[in-house]
């Protein structure tokens, strides 16, 4: 009922038939980047202005800042890949009718590994299984795998049930219901989720050094241990400026995906 | 246009449908047939049993008990999804998909069977032409940008796609206002006797019952049939209680719409001013009040059918209310088509 109306109190001032939804205005898309270069931009000028001593030097050069950084993403990118492989089609699984005594199960299990301290788990795994970049794959997953995982389902949830008896009123098989009407109308909500655990996995993953894992952590660390503002700041402001940046790609990426003609 | 389907008649034998846990059976052991080609309304109160008796049709609720026949096949026990594409669906709140373009809603059934990409498209652009929407207007539109009633439509539309030989409405009207209800209504009365459909209709509303069902099934509780029969002889002769409250106190005012001026015409009577036979009673009894003392019934062919006047309204009325048996002649079953 209350679509009906908002679609007819919309009728009257829609824009022109084939007309694109809603895209992203130019600013909010130009604006992130350009701030980031400009950030970038001071701590490069701050860097340059002071006298770099040896031991700064072997961190604070392009070399080790560009693997770094490509460490850093590569955890994060493999992270995320392994959460969406795991929570998408739980949440799929959850969302059935037929699951929805077992979905809160999850749901707290989830919520459990988010709860943990990340560090904590991982220091738990490395002594169960070791050091290096499996262990921290494993506790950042356990750590990220909630805001997808409760979106999906939420997404799905949220779906007007009659459309979905719409669905199967006009013969859509179950495999067709769930990808030509409910993924569909989950996508933003599925995104929402998608790109909170991104910017949680970039963030986390500076905790990978501490299992040889490499990636803007051992910058911070290094820094740490060394006494060195320069090097501790470079670290930080550069994790800073990848979360940033990730969490502008996942902006954009839901602006593209959102399907068309939802409000 | 291409050749159509006609409609097939639906045949429900002792369908029950009990829910697990509940005692008394959600719909009880209801056999009825309804004719090809017809459209019959299920009336009757929120929570009788109508839609539950409706969606067991194409099986979106299974049968506990019972057969289902379409065009005197049993389709109790097939594959559900082919069953539901050879169905039309219309829901109260539409259910179009509002990520889809309209073209892409009307478009789901025919694309769903593997109909090639023009077929599909010119098909679209004959069904949204035949519920009175421009195709190059529409088409491209997202379901958010139409209104209650154009959405209701496309609704119509997309059920009709494919071309199916049945068509099952779930209070498809009741969410738009009152004035677009009217047009909705006088539409699809006139598209369902054009393709000759055969339509279940289901509604809570007498009124809506009364001015598109061929025939009208009054349901009680848990689905029981309280009469089934056309629209004259529920208003003339309700079966029982129930049936005579839905009617209400008016039941000759309301067979007044019932009623087509031809039939009231009398070659005796002498008149000058003109009405169209098969205009309603109730459109004339509003010229008579008008001061016309008498009208002349003229067919559309220019064939003077004899004159009326207010004795011949009010026996041509009564006739319904003395003897129920005069409802049920042939003439009164055709006069609606």
């Amino acid at each position: 009922m209350t679509d009906l109306t908002v679609a007819t109190a919309l009728a009257s001032g829609v824009p022109a038939p084939g007309a694109p939804a809603r895209r992203p205005g130019r600013a909010r898309v130009l604006t992130t980047p350009l701030v980031l270069l400009l950030v970038l931009a001071a701590l490069y000028g701050w860097v340059r202005s002071k006298d770099l001593d040896s031991i700064e030097v072997r961190t604070l050069n392009r070399d080790y800042l560009v693997t770094s950084v490509l460490g850093h993403l590569k955890i994060a990118v493999l992270a995320s890949a392994l959460i969406l492989a795991i929570a998408v089609p739980l949440g799929i699984v959850l969302s059935r009718r037929s699951a929805r005594y077992a979905s809160p199960l999850f749901l707290i299990v989830a919520n459990i590994g988010q709860a943990l301290p990340a560090i904590g788990l991982l220091v738990m795994l490395t002594l169960k299984l070791g050091i290096g970049l499996k262990v921290a794959l494993i506790a950042f997953v356990a750590y990220g795998v909630l805001p997808v995982l409760r979106n999906t389902i939420v997404g799905l949830q949220q779906i007007d049930p009659s459309l979905v008896e719409a669905a199967r009123g006009i013969g859509m098989k179950p495999w067709q219901v769930l990808t030509r009407v409910e993924l569909p109308l989950a996508v933003p909500v599925l995104l929402a989720g998608v790109r909170t655990t991104l910017v949680l996995t970039v963030g986390v993953a500076t905790l990978a050094t501490f299992v040889n894992a490499g990636g803007l952590g051992d910058i911070i660390v290094n820094g740490l241990k060394l006494n060195r503002l320069t090097v501790e700041v470079t670290g930080a402001v550069l994790t800073m400026c990848v979360a940033f940046f990730v969490d502008w790609l996942a902006h954009m990426a839901e602006d593209v995906f959102r399907p068309r003609g939802l409000t | 246009m291409s050749e159509r389907t006609r409609g097939v008649s639906i045949e429900l034998e002792h369908l029950t449908k009990i829910y697990p846990g509940v005692a008394a059976p959600a719909v009880d052991d209801v056999t009825m047939t309804i004719p090809a080609g017809e459209m019959v309304v299920f009336v009757g109160p929120s929570g009788c049993g109508k839609t539950t008796t409706m969606k067991m049709i194409n099986r979106l609720i299974e049968p506990s008990a019972g057969a289902i026949r379409l065009g005197g096949v049993d389709v109790t026990h097939g594959n559900p999804v082919e069953l539901r594409r050879r169905i039309g669906y219309v829901i109260q709140s539409v259910g179009l998909f509002p990520h889809m373009t309209i073209a892409a809603n009307v478009g789901q059934v025919p694309t769903m069977l593997g109909w090639k990409k023009a077929d599909v498209r010119e098909r679209v652009e004959q069904m949204l032409e035949l519920v009175g929407l421009e195709p190059s207007t529409f088409a491209g539109r997202y379901p958010r940008q139409l209104s209650g009633g154009q959405q209701q439509r496309v609704g119509v539309a997309r059920a009709l796609a494919a071309d199916p030989p049945v068509l099952l409405m779930d209070e498809p009207f009741g969410a738009t206002d009152p004035i677009t209800r009217e047009h909705l209504q006088l539409e699809f009365r006139g598209l369902q006797q054009e393709l000759g459909k055969t339509v279940i209709f289901v509604t809570h509303d007498f009124e809506e019952a009364l001015a598109l069902g061929d025939r009208i099934a009054v349901l009680a509780d848990q689905s029981r049939i309280v009469q089934y029969d056309t629209p004259r002889v529920l208003v003339g002769a309700p079966a029982e209680e129930h049936v005579e409250q839905f009617v209400g106190s008016s039941a000759h005012v309301r067979m007044l719409s019932l009623l087509t001026a031809r039939e009231a015409a009398s070659p005796s009577v002498a008149a000058t001013r003109d009405i169209p036979a098969e205009a309603t009673l109730r459109r004339a009894l509003d010229e008579l009040i008008s001061g016309v003392p008498a009208l002349r019934v003229v067919g559309e062919d220019g064939k003077v059918w004899g004159g009326l006047d207010f004795q011949g309204l009010c026996r041509s009325v009564a006739r319904y209310f003395r003897d129920p048996e005069n409802a049920r002649t042939p003439e009164g079953m055709t006069i609606r088509s």
